[in-house]
């Protein structure tokens, strides 16, 4: 897929080999930057800094994964204009789009991290194995080596989805794989704690280099296309990574929570719910949280950035919010589960205890009974002492 | 641990291990009081005990004057708290559908906005009577280290609660884990300390009640 | 004011929600719009406002270019897909959509301007319709 003519030159000299006007490319920075959700008063400094940016190479690395999230990547809704960046960028591997196979394409991506070292951009969707190497490995490669040996030489990882940025499904308990993020491997290996890593692996890649390198994670199951989209554009746009939160993820995208910025918010804040799917609640669009929507504790941009062309999203749809963008949000007691309802079965807890404490209370009572019947016989006083009990 | 992990935590097994405390706590209370007992009473009764008791649980709740002139600002303070505790802990949808989930069966809330704002009040007052107790110096020579722990055990689900609403602070999973901690610290803490009065309130007006009646007296 | 005033194209309507309470953000909306015009007469100030940061329910937004209305100016772009440059009734309020090669939009701005940059000849483009047309007469 390496095109050398177009290599060296910069994103604005491609373009304009190609006949793209510069009125074209604001239309393209304006979308950019409403997609990125940036102030609109950046239109001019994004234009600037991507008519200078350089070609980069892409790595995109697929583990324990579903093929979910390129599927939502390659459906991305401003496909005219993204297409000018994925055009732009080399991606040099990814088993799914790639059209080599077998030991072509491991040369491919040999090839580009040899060529690129240090400079292209890792890409990782799936969750990582470390119970058995043998639980996922392509072209006989494990999982965590062929991630250790790419990341060695990135310049940035993105963790594109929930399964790569915090474990995801393959992580939801019981954890039968061992299943960790990009981020715990990364920092696992930093601190050692790894097995099954193999010696030709270990003897090839300093442990400090890998920690360095800087992740962003793209959290969802799948992200929304052009969330991945819009973190490449920045990447590429300002040569840094954008600001994230404390789980990594770019505050552009993640920085509000679903319910903050949920059109139906009017009407949880007036206490008219949907107490069920198809009453009249439902009907009239009322807030979902006594359906289980997740919304209040989740982060991420389906609000306004919004599915399918920015047609609708799931709360639009009528159905709460599973909150895919956050840690374990498979372990959270039921999607249909509101938040503040507890995740276990506390009425038979409830039940057992009271069932318990009740039969300690009347032995209780009962070894007292003697000594009550006592007093009564001995006609003895009761005291201040007595009062105290 | 991941946030959601420790919002899961306290939605579930802290939960749980709450509830468990809390539940075999009171029980355990009221076998004490009710079975344990005092010695009989061999002294002959001067008037009834269980009507004097009956009333007495109602009267108690209607200050008399001469009290109320000397102690307007806790009554007042007082009555505010505990009617704030109320709307904000049974009348706010989301606790609603919690007591729904654990007895099979839920109530109308009132607005939302009301139950915020009644939580501010409440707030507000629970500060003053922790101001009135430290600058009053006979309330603050009686008061105990448990007393002080009561309050906070109190006033943390109101503020944690009215942080984990507004998200003032943090990120909004951890925001409402502490809220559900708070609340679990709180479960724990009731059974074996004053804040049982809850549930021995209307045992011990009427106990009280029943001292009196069976003397003769107005109680 | 019909909705027919202003062009949509190709946008997929899909919207099970009924009710007139939705986000209440149409007014504050419009109010800054006021304001934004205000700064453009005091101090020449041009301010932009992009659509898709603000949370609308579906509807809403027709709501407020139905409100907005179509001035004297339409002027259409045509390239990586069209665009529509829109005056509307209030002058110096623009509406700019942008759509891709599908007919989707996938950016819409509300600019308070004289005149929306977008439509101005860009430099870069003048300089090399000028290496074109010397091209030509050489």
């Amino acid at each position: 897929m390496t095109n050398d003519s177009i290599k060296d030159k910069t994103l604005g000299e491609v373009m304009r080999s190609q006949g793209v006007s510069r009125r074209s490319f604001l239309k393209f920075c304006a979308a950019t930057a409403s997609m990125m959700a940036m102030s609109p008063a950046m239109i001019p400094k994004i234009a600037h800094a991507l008519e200078s940016a350089r070609r980069p190479s892409v790595i995109w690395l697929s583990f324990q994964e579903c093929t979910g999230c390129t599927e939502s990547l390659t459906r991305a809704h401003t496909a005219t204009l993204e297409s000018l960046i994925f055009d732009y960028i080399s991606l040099d591997y990814h088993h799914t789009l790639q059209a080599a196979s077998g030991h072509a394409a491991e040369e491919a991506r040999k090839a580009a991290m040899d060529e690129n070292w240090g400079k292209y951009i890792l890409v990782v969707d799936g969750s990582i194995p470390t119970l058995d190497m043998g639980y996922s490995t392509i072209a006989g490669i494990s999982n965590l080596d062929m991630f250790i040996q790419t990341a060695a030489g990135a310049a940035v990882i993105i963790s594109v989805g929930t399964c790569a940025a915090y474990g995801g499904i393959p992580h939801a308990y019981p954890n039968p794989t061992g299943a960790y993020s990009v981020y715990d491997i990364i920092k696992q290996y930093g601190k050692d704690q790894l097995d099954g890593i193999s010696s030709a692996t270990l003897a090839k890649v300093g442990k400090g280099s890998v920690a360095n390198t800087p992740i962003i994670s793209v959290p969802g199951c799948p992200p929304i296309p052009v969330v991945i989209t819009g973190v490449l554009t920045h990447y590429l746009t300002f040569g840094t990574i954008p600001e994230l939160d404390h789980l990594g993820r770019p505050k552009v995208f993640y920085g509000q929570s679903i319910h903050d910025r949920c059109y139906r918010r009017p009407f949880y804040d007036k206490g008219l719910f949907a107490e069920t799917f198809d009453d009249e609640g439902a009907k009239k669009g009322w807030c979902l949280y006594k359906l289980g929507c997740k919304g209040p504790t989740t982060y991420n941009a389906c609000a306004t950035t919004k599915w399918n062309n920015g047609t609708s999203w799931p709360i639009e749809a009528g159905h709460p919010c599973l909150g895919c963008s956050e840690p374990d949000f498979w372990d959270g007691g039921g999607f249909y589960k509101a938040l503040s309802m507890p995740t276990e079965n506390i009425t038979q807890t409830a039940i057992y205890t009271a069932a318990g404490a009740v039969a300690a209370g009347v032995a209780l009572g009962a070894m007292n009974k003697s000594k009550k019947n006592d007093a009564v016989s001995a006609h003895s006083e009761t005291t201040i002492n007595d009062l105290e009990k | 641990m991941s946030e959601i992990e420790f919002l899961n935590w306290v939605r579930g097994p802290g939960f749980q291990i709450a509830i468990i405390i809390f539940i075999a706590g009171v029980i355990i209370r009221f076998a004490e009081i009710l079975l344990l007992g005092r010695n009989k009473n061999l002294a002959e009764a001067k008037g009834s005990e269980m009507s004097s008791g009956l009333r007495t649980i109602v009267t108690r709740s209607i200050p008399d004057k001469e009290t109320f002139r000397r102690s307007t600002f806790t009554l007042v303070a007082g009555y505010i708290f505990h009617i704030g505790l109320f709307v904000t802990i049974f009348l706010f949808a989301p606790h609603i559908l919690m007591f729904k989930d654990i007895i099979g069966f839920g109530w109308p809330a009132l607005p939302t906005p009301v139950v915020d704002a009644m939580a501010v009040v409440t707030i507000i007052a629970l500060l003053a009577v922790l101001v009135h107790r430290m600058r009053d110096p006979v309330l603050k020579f009686l008061s105990t280290r448990e007393d002080y722990l009561v309050w906070l055990v109190t006033i943390a689900p109101l503020i944690t609660g009215y942080m984990a609403f507004h998200r003032i602070g943090t990120t909004a999973p951890t925001l409402l884990a502490i809220h559900i901690l708070s609340v679990e610290l709180l479960l724990i803490i009731l059974p074996f300390t004053k804040l049982m009065h809850a549930f021995t309130i209307a045992l011990s007006r009427w106990y009280g009640g029943a001292i009196s009646g069976y003397r003769g007296v107005e109680s | 004011m019909t909705e027919a005033t202003i062009p949509v194209t190709g946008e997929i309507k899909f919207n099970i929600q009924f009710s007139n309470e939705l986000t209440q953000n149409v007014k504050p909306l419009l109010h800054e719009i006021k304001h934004a015009l205000d700064a453009l007469i005091e101090t020449g100030k041009t301010g932009i406002i992009d659509l898709r940061s603000i949370p609308l329910a579906s509807g809403e937004e027709d709501k407020i270019l139905n409100t907005l209305g179509q001035g004297e100016v339409l002027a259409q772009m045509n390239t990586l897909g069209l665009s529509e440059i829109v005056e509307t009734q209030y002058a110096g309020v623009w509406l700019v959509t942008h759509y891709n090669d599908e007919g989707n939009i996938i950016s819409r701005f509300i600019e308070i301007t004289a005149m929306p940059e977008i439509l101005c000849s860009q430099t870069e483009d003048i300089l090399s319709a000028y290496s074109r047309i010397t091209e030509i007469l050489d």
